[in-house]
């Protein structure tokens, strides 16, 4: 054997910050062995765009505006974690039938933001055919967003106290005849996707995240149920409406990405089910609390709410100083807590690898550096 | 043995069923739009720029230029004047300047408005060669869509009339507190205040 002139020797390889399957900027350094990956380190903060400092200079009705623009894929959900802090602070109770609007918006905003990564996802895979019809289904769905809110991405939709625009029947009938359309598409998605033999062989098994790991990270949202731990702000912790639907939190078993992408498909089908629950229920009433305040000048306080978003756990804490400015405004991201586990989950990966755990996690750039 | 080659059916099962999808959805007609020469209809609710509306009856815009619109907006993007011409109850806007570049569709400053005079545009091709194509002044426009609707224009009013106007108004007010004045009778040492 020969031995001597061989040092053992790694190098650096920079994945990004303007990579494609970086689903924004994501700078990561991987040191390398060979194909093996030994290290990696994720260099943040090319999105960065201060929006809690912009929260301190701003009213809170002029923040709004900033949150569909955190996570711009899940923007609803933004929205609402930050309404219903702000309500929390000011004692406002929603009216039902606004709870049932925000559900249904938000669960529809879900579904898109899914969608979004089920294609892009196997895009970064390699297979490119899936993202045209997940792509030609949110359309769909953007289009009863846009006729609701006025915008296809980064909505600034929900107020202090419920939602400025009601539901109307066509909106309710374009939802119902969406939902039939799209519960048609699974045996094809399926077909396409799931029973693939290379999708198969590249996720089962690869990206491993244990329990115990998912715990220490502080990893939430599909990545944290993919790995066998049933936890869903929505069933947890209830808010809005949620807890007057019955839906299932599915989990997967070993915590692969195979896994993870079992349990989002699932998961657009318990979105399905929540939709139409609410619209079967929908109450009747009004869609503004009433004695909303024009000035929004919350008392002196603090205030926690959290909400599940696509990628999990986004909570949101205000210090209002009794001022009509919030004194301090935290956003904690799940993106970020998801992205450090999986930096971790990097080592002893091939290098193939890299962006079939990257992308499996669903980060979103702007959410992390915000 | 038997294994591997199940494995390779199977496999080759699966790429031949996701085959049949795509050959399936080949015969379906086409779903996407050939933009640009076709276009969709943009929905009601679509957001484009905020602009004033024209209001049916008067056929000229609402805006009293109270300017809660510039104070709400996020951006602080908008610039309104306004001023009493003599004759009038009301303020008029002689000036609305929107800088859609900063603009975030919010739709806090159409929510906000007092007389509801703006209302969203359905326009969403707003690309330009230079900063200032997307600084929109919506007297301009609404000059522009009456011309275009064959209403009669509502006329921007020059330097010259805003500043009789605000002579004018400054001399009603300097009249109004001489009155006052003359009315109260300051006592000693009190100065009069505007
Ligand atoms: S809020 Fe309405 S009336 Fe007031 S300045 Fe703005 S557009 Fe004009
Ligand atoms: S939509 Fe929002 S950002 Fe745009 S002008 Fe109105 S208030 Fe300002």
């Amino acid at each position: 054997m020969i031995t001597s002139g061989i040092e053992e020797k790694t190098f650096v390889l920079n994945l990004g910050p303007q990579h494609p399957s970086t689903h924004g900027v994501l700078r990561v350094l991987l040191e390398m062995d060979g194909e093996y990956i030994t290290a990696a380190e994720p260099v943040i903060g090319y999105g960065h765009r201060a929006h809690e400092h912009m929260a301190e200079n701003r009213n809170y009705q002029q923040f709004l505006p900033n949150m569909g623009r955190v996570d711009y894929l899940h923007a609803l959900a933004f929205n609402q974690g930050y309404c219903m802090a702000v309500e929390k602070l000011l004692g406002l109770e929603v009216p039902e039938r606004a709870e049932y609007i925000r559900v249904i918006t938000n669960e529809l905003n879900r579904l898109t933001s899914h969608l979004l990564w089920f294609g892009a996802y196997l895009m970064d895979l390699g297979a490119f055919t899936p993202f045209l019809y997940c792509f030609d289904d949110r359309e769909h769905i953007l289009d009863l967003l846009d006729s609701l809110t006025g915008s296809r991405l980064t909505y600034c939709f929900y107020r202090f106290g419920g939602v400025p625009k009601d539901i109307d029947d066509d909106f309710i009938s374009g939802t119902r005849a969406f939902i039939h359309r799209l519960r048609s598409r699974w045996a094809d998605y399926d077909n396409l996707v799931t029973k693939n033999v290379i999708f198969i062989h590249r996720t089962k098994g690869v990206g491993l995240f244990t329990k115990e790991q998912c715990q220490l990270y502080g990893i939430t949202g599909p990545s944290l149920r993919g790995s066998g731990i049933p936890y869903d702000i929505r069933k947890s912790e209830p808010y809005s409406a949620y807890p007057q639907f019955h839906f299932e939190i599915p989990i997967g078993e070993n915590g692969d990405i195979y896994d993870r992408y079992i349990v989002r498909l699932r998961e657009m089908e318990q979105s399905c089910r929540i939709i139409e629950q609410a619209l079967n229920k929908l109450p009747k009433g009004p869609i503004m609390a009433e004695k909303v305040p024009k000035r929004i000048k919350p008392p002196e306080g603090e205030v926690y709410t959290a909400v599940e978003t696509a990628r999990g756990e986004f909570g949101i804490y205000i210090v209002s100083q009794g001022d009509v400015k919030p004194y301090r405004i935290k956003l904690r991201v799940p993106s970020f807590a998801n992205l450090s586990l999986m930096v971790e989950s990097f080592k002893d990966n091939l290098v193939a690898d890299v962006v079939a755990i990257l992308g499996s996690i669903d980060v979103v750039i702007p959410e992390i550096d915000r | 043995m038997i294994n591997y080659f199940k494995e390779i059916l199977v496999g080759f099962w699966s790429l031949l069923a996701g085959m049949a999808v795509t050959i399936r959805y080949f015969t379906k007609p086409i779903v996407t739009v050939q933009y640009p020469r076709e276009k969709i209809k943009m929905s009601p609710a679509y957001r484009g720029y905020p602009r004033l509306i024209i209001d049916p009856e008067t056929q000229t815009h609402r805006c009293i230029a109270c300017e809660m619109c510039a104070r709400i907006c996020p951006s602080q993007l908008i610039t309104v004047e306004g001023i009493k011409f003599p004759g009038e109850k009301q303020k008029r806007a002689t000036k609305y300047v929107h800088e859609h570049y900063y603009c975030s569709l919010c739709g806090l400053c159409t929510e906000v408005c007092p007389t509801s005079a703006l209302e969203y545009s359905d326009e969403y091709r707003l690309a330009g060669y230079h900063r200032e194509d997307a600084v929109l002044d919506h007297l301009v426009i609404l000059q522009l869509r009456q011309t275009a609707a064959g209403l009669p224009v509502t006329a921007i009013p020059s330097a010259e009339e805003i500043a009789a106007a605000a002579a004018a108004e400054a001399a009603a007010k300097e009249a109004k507190a001489k009155a006052a004045a003359a009315a109260k009778k300051p006592q000693a040492g009190e100065e009069v205040k505007e």
